[in-house]
């Protein structure tokens, strides 16, 4: 490998000191191979026009420290909960016993993509850790909660956890992944998640990230939906300097179904970007994806969206809406969505709109003696609605509109 | 209760209101009518407070006060509200939570305690009933898929449940039906009092047999050119602005 010109060198370094768990042999070297050949993809590259890695290139992370923190938990919200301290996996913390990612063998790398996209090379080139979720067929397991937490004490650390969620036939699990960190720490958060949904299964996935003010959030999920099961995933998008979140789903059996959803809440200063894939790989799929992006301040947000419809994906579904409101002048959003149909019976839709609050409908708030800052918020809630609106388990809609308010109060500060 | 003095006010550079001198006491309803394009949404919107308007002379005070100076929301939870000749579509917010967040926000600058949301439910659905609006616009998003009179109607329960001191009513009879205009009217009626007083504007001389007003003005190129008693109404319906106003 050429690491001298290549910008990934620091995370080429990284990994090559790393001691290797069994289970991430044949992952690490594929991901290896990926960041030797490529590095971290630059504005060059079609898919980061408007995500610019560079800072994360650059910037220097260090290893996790050797002492385990004990930071405060948040209250317990499902069934059982896996808890993530400074990116590693603590059986102490958490109350659901985890398989070993050894056993995920047949999975590992294997869902489309998961090892070959750059930022899952990345995470391929250096997971070190991660879950393993293996929900038998037939088994409804409920509310089950994701920890992330990093603490002050870690520093700017970076970690790249590969999670494995399998459902069997018939299946069902509602997740809630949470990610938080402290302000002021540029740590990196790497996650990738491998999603195997099987016949006539159910996954809801509710993905809260609220990575502290200067952290990197690279993400991405990478689902294969079998005849008859549904994926369901809802990302918030509320912290970190830098997020871009990744969902790349196939429907690979007929009648199965794939809801994205997705809110952006961008801060001054701050970039956020969502970017799908979505195949429609076999007849009688739906798909719907519905983003919602608010900016403020001198802020940035990013919206990618394709849709490949394969030949043999006869009567295809497809829909996809991406919206912004834009409450600063300063602020930008790129969209960029894409149909690629190769089947001739499909439906599919898209449309995308930027707007600013309206006036009109503050001023009627306001005329009712609502204070305009309220009236804002309202107006805000009203935009993210439709989106948030496609969470419908109350615990998960709970702590995302909770997320929602702390965000908009830290803005209003 | 409400003094106009040389009001003038011009929007993009277009002066619209030219001198206007209007003055409500205490626990009267005046009537506005007037020629389409005349100034007198203009006015309800400068009265409550909307941006966009430039003040460029005049004053208005209310119970005291200098009107102009304060914020929208202010003016409000001082005691006055705009029942609108267009009311605004809220896609995505309820109709519930806008009316109690409004009571609330309302109540709180008034120094009264809040409604919970039982408190409210029951408030609500008494006015409800008394404008015959059916529960479920209660759930819906705040005039989403309204027709034109229940949007209406949905001014009149907002006013009824917030209870100002000041109603400015901007074409509410428009869009009624017969039977809605008396409900409407009923609902305004029912404030009257010493401490109530409104401004209504109309186009039509019908909504003041309803709601019988102590003064009638006619509003015509941004100034108030004629004044009189309710027999003015009758006056202009018989024989056109052009006449009564010249
Ligand atoms: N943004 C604007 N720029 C220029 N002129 C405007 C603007 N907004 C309103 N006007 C003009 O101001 C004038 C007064 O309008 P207003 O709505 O106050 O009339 P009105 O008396 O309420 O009429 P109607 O009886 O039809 O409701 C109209 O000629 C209108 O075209
Ligand atoms: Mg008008």
């Amino acid at each position: 490998m050429n690491a001298m010109s290549n910008n990934a060198e620091a995370f080429l370094r990284r990994a090559e000191a790393l001691a290797t768990p069994a289970w991430a042999g044949a992952l690490r070297r594929q991901g290896l191979d990926a960041l030797a050949k490529s590095g971290l993809p630059t504005r060059r590259a079609e898919a980061y026009k408007y995500t610019d890695l560079s800072p994360i290139a650059r910037a220097e992370f260090g290893a996790a420290p050797a002492a385990l923190a004990r930071p405060a938990l948040p209250a317990p919200r499902g069934r059982a909960r896996l808890v993530f301290v400074d990116g590693l996996l603590r059986a102490d913390l958490s109350t659901l016993p985890p398989r070993p990612l050894s056993d995920a063998a047949a999975v590992l790398g294997t869902v489309e993509n998961s090892a070959v996209t750059p930022v899952a090379a990345l995470n391929a080139a250096l997971a070190e850790d991660g879950m393993f979720l293996d929900i038998p067929a037939g088994e409804q397991a409920g509310l089950i909660e994701l920890v992330s937490i990093v603490t002050e004490a870690a520093g700017p650390i970076a970690f790249h956890p590969r999670h494995v969620l399998r459902l069997g036939q018939g299946a069902s699990v509602t997740l809630l992944e949470t990610c938080q960190g402290p302000d002021g720490v540029a740590y990196l958060h790497n996650p990738v998640f491998e999603v195997v949904v099987g016949e006539g299964a159910t996954c809801a996935h509710t993905r809260i990230q609220q990575e502290g003010g200067s952290a990197y959030f690279l993400s991405s999920v990478h689902a294969r939906i079998a005849a008859g099961g549904t994926y369901d995933n809802f990302t918030l998008n509320a912290g970190a300097k830098l997020a871009r979140n990744e969902i790349h789903a196939a429907l690979e059996g007929p009648k199965a179904a794939c809801h994205m959803n997705g809110a952006q809440l961008v801060g001054d200063g701050r970039h956020a970007d969502s970017t799908t894939f979505l195949h429609h790989a076999a007849p009688d799929c739906a798909s719907r994806q519905t983003y919602k992006t608010v900016l403020a301040g001198r802020s940035r947000g990013v919206f990618q969206g394709k849709i490949l419809v394969s030949q043999a994906a006869q009567r295809t579904d497809g829909y996809q809406m991406n919206q912004a409101l834009l409450l600063s002048e300063d602020a930008e959003m790129d969209a960029k969505p894409q149909l690629e149909i190769y089947a001739d019976d499909v439906k599919c839709s898209h449309g995308a709109t930027v707007g600013a609050l309206d006036e009109a409908q503050l001023f009627y708030l306001r005329s009712r003696g609502i204070p305009e800052k309220e009236a804002r918020a309202m107006l805000v809630q009203a935009f993210l609605t439709e989106a948030v609106d496609g969470v419908a388990d109350e615990t998960c809609r709970a702590a995302l509109d909770e997320a929602v308010m702390g965000w908009w109060r830290e803005m209003a500060a | 209760m409400l003094k106009i003095e040389g009001l003038t006010a011009e929007i993009d550079g277009k002066q619209i209101l030219k001198g206007l001198d209007l003055e409500v006491p205490a626990g009267e309803v005046h009537a506005i009518m007037g020629p389409n394009g005349a100034g007198k949404s203009t006015l309800s919107y400068v009265l409550s407070g909307r941006e966009g308007y430039e003040i460029t002379g005049g004053s208005v005070t209310f119970h005291g006060k200098d009107l102009l100076a304060m914020e929208p929301e202010e003016r409000a939870a001082t005691g006055l509200f705009l029942a609108f000749q267009y009311p605004v579509e809220l896609p995505g917010v309820g109709n519930a939570t806008f009316l109690r967040t409004a009571l609330n926000a309302i109540r709180r600058q008034r120094g009264e305690p809040e409604l919970d949301a039982m408190q409210f439910l029951k408030l609500a659905r008494g006015r409800m009933k008394e404008l015959s609006m059916p529960e479920d616009m209660l759930k819906r998003g705040v005039n989403v898929g309204f027709s034109g009179g229940e949007k209406k109607r949905n001014e009149v329960l907002q006013m009824a449940l917030l209870n100002p001191s000041l109603a400015i009513l901007d074409e509410t009879d428009s869009g009624l039906d017969i039977d809605a205009l008396k409900i409407v009217s009923d609902g305004v009626n029912a404030l009257r009092g010493p401490g109530f007083s409104a401004l209504v504007i109309t186009h039509y001389q019908r909504l003041l047999n309803y709601i019988v007003p102590d003064r009638v003005h006619v509003l015509v190129n941004g100034r108030i050119v004629k004044s009189g008693g309710k027999e003015l109404a009758l006056e202009l319906e018989a024989h056109g602005y052009a006449e009564v106003a010249a």
